[in-house]
């Protein structure tokens, strides 16, 4: 049977995939007038049944968090959609808002109606221009046909929905500097308990999802929670998006349920390209510890990563070769987190300076052995003393690449500079020579 | 120049988005940019007394955010990903080569006005690696020559179109102006998905 369960992506490959026409042909905001037939609370419960868990990075049960916000307190509730899409390697949901953005529009309009919020925003990052005007159109198409606004479908149920671009930072992601960020300030996180369900934006009961998990709520209700979690593992309910880059043959999205293998998904993509081997990958971008050759049969779910050492994070597979120097991609990682960290925190702040530093010493050959060690015993102090998780992620290339590869980085040392060609290792190395 | 009352009741149709005024700053700096390409005093100051701010506070949110810039960029703003995946995948060398093609570096502009160059962060297309951006539009599995090719295409007022994008790539204030959240008719243009974003359906057509 095939290992392939497009949903989402189902009629990506229909050209006008993204209009409203062609999303009510193919079914869509049948689930919605179906959710507002519904009491709000056996909508949250149905998501809850479903199993479906947070798409962002965490994986937290979003019936879960939909059911934290309190009802009957007289308050305003926000729904917000988290369209950041920053963390390095993930590119999902930006194709998928391109191919498909009233999935998404349906998802918000019946997570706003099952926790009760009249207003509901779309944090969308800021450099992907051709990506806003699909969303846009669609949000105005959806008003036009009376999904959005006033007394939606005759229910009386009212519902705004507003599209914020962002503007080129990172850690906007984070759900509580996005908040700040959609408030008008520098965005920059917040310190947690109270929550974001309790008070999250403009100090109101808040839902923040990101955009792959909102998307899946139609096809639940459409299809019923059983058929959700009939697809996926025990604990890692459903279908997903993998998306694989890199040194493979045929990189690109696909659709599948929770568990699948990279093995597996390798096949799909044509392999690791011709002539070469896998040497190291991410299960979920960037601030999810690497993996090797050995993990290629690892369940790709919450706990199958979780227990081999890393996280599913937003399975966002980038693929490396044998060509490619450990040093060099971890050092580059470094450097962003670098440049990212919002800079609120001390052990965050000079801390990846400090880590840039010695490994870019070490990409050329300088410093000793005992550098790798005080490499991890700043990771140390760094990772998990900060005020929030970019900070974990800055360490986990370094304490996983040196785990993997310290080899590679003492031989950066004996040999008084890096090893590595980085022409071996481009797009267009394969494609004959150097262009 | 000054602030029009066209200007002046477009600020006013974004604040009204929001439940509290203070969220329009980041759109009002996007259409601030879409004005005279970066933000200036003049905005700053013209954003703080809108939404009855300190100037300050305003500056402290521009500053805060690589995209709005403090002095002009060119009419074409090009972005070269390189983030380690493109990096890796040939982004290193495409930034080179742009950077000496056309005799600038990092956040510089050509003396003619038209390009401006940027290292940029991982931008949400690792599986069409590597990557460069142009006023914020994709361009796809770029090689250091295609690269080469399109800032000499923008150079020439007739630049290559995106590859999931518009049909004729906009000018930066043109982008700008979109991201303030005004619509300009372009998002039917452009593919609905790229080869790579397809991979899994066509793999099961495939019968995989
Ligand atoms: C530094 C950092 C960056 C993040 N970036 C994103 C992002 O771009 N998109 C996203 O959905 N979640 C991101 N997250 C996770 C969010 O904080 C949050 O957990 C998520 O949006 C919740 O949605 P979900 O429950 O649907 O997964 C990031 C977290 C951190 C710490
Ligand atoms: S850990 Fe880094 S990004 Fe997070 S709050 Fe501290 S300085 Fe900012
Ligand atoms: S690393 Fe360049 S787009 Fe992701």
């Amino acid at each position: 049977m095939s290992k392939i369960t497009p949903v989402l992506s189902a009629a990506w490959d229909q050209a006008d995939s993204f209009t409203i026409e062609a999303y009510k042909r193919n079914g869509g905001y049948q689930a919605l007038a179906k959710a507002l037939d519904m009491k709000a609370d056996d909508v949250i419960n149905i998501v809850k049944e479903s199993g479906l868990r947070g798409r962002g990075g965490a994986g937290f049960p979003t019936g879960t968090k939909w059911s934290f916000i309190p009802q009957g307190d007289n308050k305003e509730h926000y729904f917000v959609v988290n369209a950041d899409e920053s963390e390095p390697g993930t590119c999902k949901d930006m194709p998928l808002l391109l191919a498909n953005p009233h999935s998404l529009v349906e998802g918000i309009i019946i997570g706003s109606y099952a926790i009760r919020a009249n207003h509901a925003f779309i944090y969308l990052r800021g450099e992907v221009t051709h990506v806003y005007r699909r969303v846009l159109q669609a949000v105005e198409d959806a008003y036009k046909a009376g999904y959005l606004g006033k007394n939606i479908l005759g229910k009386g149920f009212d519902l705004e929905l507003t599209l914020h671009a962002g503007a080129g930072a990172y850690i906007c992601g984070e759900e509580t500097a996005l908040l700040d960020s959609l408030e008008g300030f520098r965005g920059q996180p917040r310190l947690r308990p109270p929550f974001p369900a309790i008070a999250g934006l403009y100090a109101r009961p808040t839902v923040v999802n990101n955009v792959e998990s909102v998307a899946s709520v139609p096809s639940i209700i459409a299809n019923g929670a059983q058929w959700f979690a009939s697809m996926g593992t025990e604990k890692s309910k459903g279908y997903t998006l993998y998306s694989l880059s890199g040194h493979v043959n045929k990189p690109g999205q696909v659709e599948a349920p929770l568990g699948i293998t990279l093995r597996e998904l390798l096949e799909l993509a044509g392999g690791i390209r011709n002539g070469h081997r896998l040497k190291f990958w991410t299960p979920g971008g960037s601030s999810t510890p690497m993996f090797t050759d050995a993990h290629l049969d690892i369940p790709l779910d919450y706990e199958g990563v979780g227990a081999a050492g890393s996280m599913l994070g937003t399975k966002a597979l980038q693929i490396f070769d044998e060509t490619t120097c450990v040093v060099r991609a971890t050092l580059r990682w470094t450097e962003f987190y670098k440049h990212e960290s919002c800079g609120k925190c001390t052990p965050c702040r000079e801390g990846t300076w400090w880590l840039v530093q010695i490994l870019k010493d070490l990409e050329h050959g300088k410093g000793t052995p005992a550098d790798l060690d005080k490499l991890l015993d700043l990771c140390e102090n760094i990772a998990g003393r900060s005020f929030c998780a970019l900070a974990d992620g800055a360490a986990s290339p370094i304490i996983s690449s040196i785990k993997y590869f310290r080899d590679e980085y003492i031989h950066h040392l004996e040999n008084k500079g890096c090893p590595f060609d980085p022409v071996a290792s481009t797009l267009f190395a394969t494609a004959g020579g150097v262009k | 120049m000054p602030f029009t009352q066209e200007d002046n009741s477009l600020m006013d149709s974004i604040i009204a988005r929001y439940p509290r005024s203070r969220s329009a700053i980041m759109p009002l700096l996007h259409l601030a940019q879409a004005r005279d390409g970066y933000v200036t005093n003049d905005s700053i100051n013209t954003i703080a007394a809108k939404l009855n701010l300190e100037a300050a506070e305003v500056t402290a949110v521009s500053t805060f955010y690589t995209q709005y810039k403090s002095a002009p960029v060119g009419e074409y703003h090009v972005g070269v990903c390189i983030n380690t995946l493109c990096a890796v995948m040939g982004g290193d060398a495409i930034y080179e080569a742009v950077a000496e093609h056309l005799g600038i570096g990092n956040n510089q502009t050509t003396s003619d006005g038209k390009v401006s160059l940027e290292r940029i962060e991982c931008n949400a297309a690792c599986d069409y690696a590597p990557v460069v951006m142009a006023n914020w539009e994709f361009y796809d599995n770029q090689t250091p020559q295609s690269a080469k090719d399109l800032v000499d295409s923008m150079r020439s007022g007739n630049p290559i179109p995106p590859t999931r994008g518009p049909k004729k790539l906009p000018t930066w204030k043109e982008n700008s102006a979109v991201l303030a959240g005004i619509n300009d008719g372009r998002a039917g243009e452009g593919v609905n998905a790229g080869p790579a974003t397809l991979l899994g359906i066509n793999a099961k057509k495939e019968g995989k």
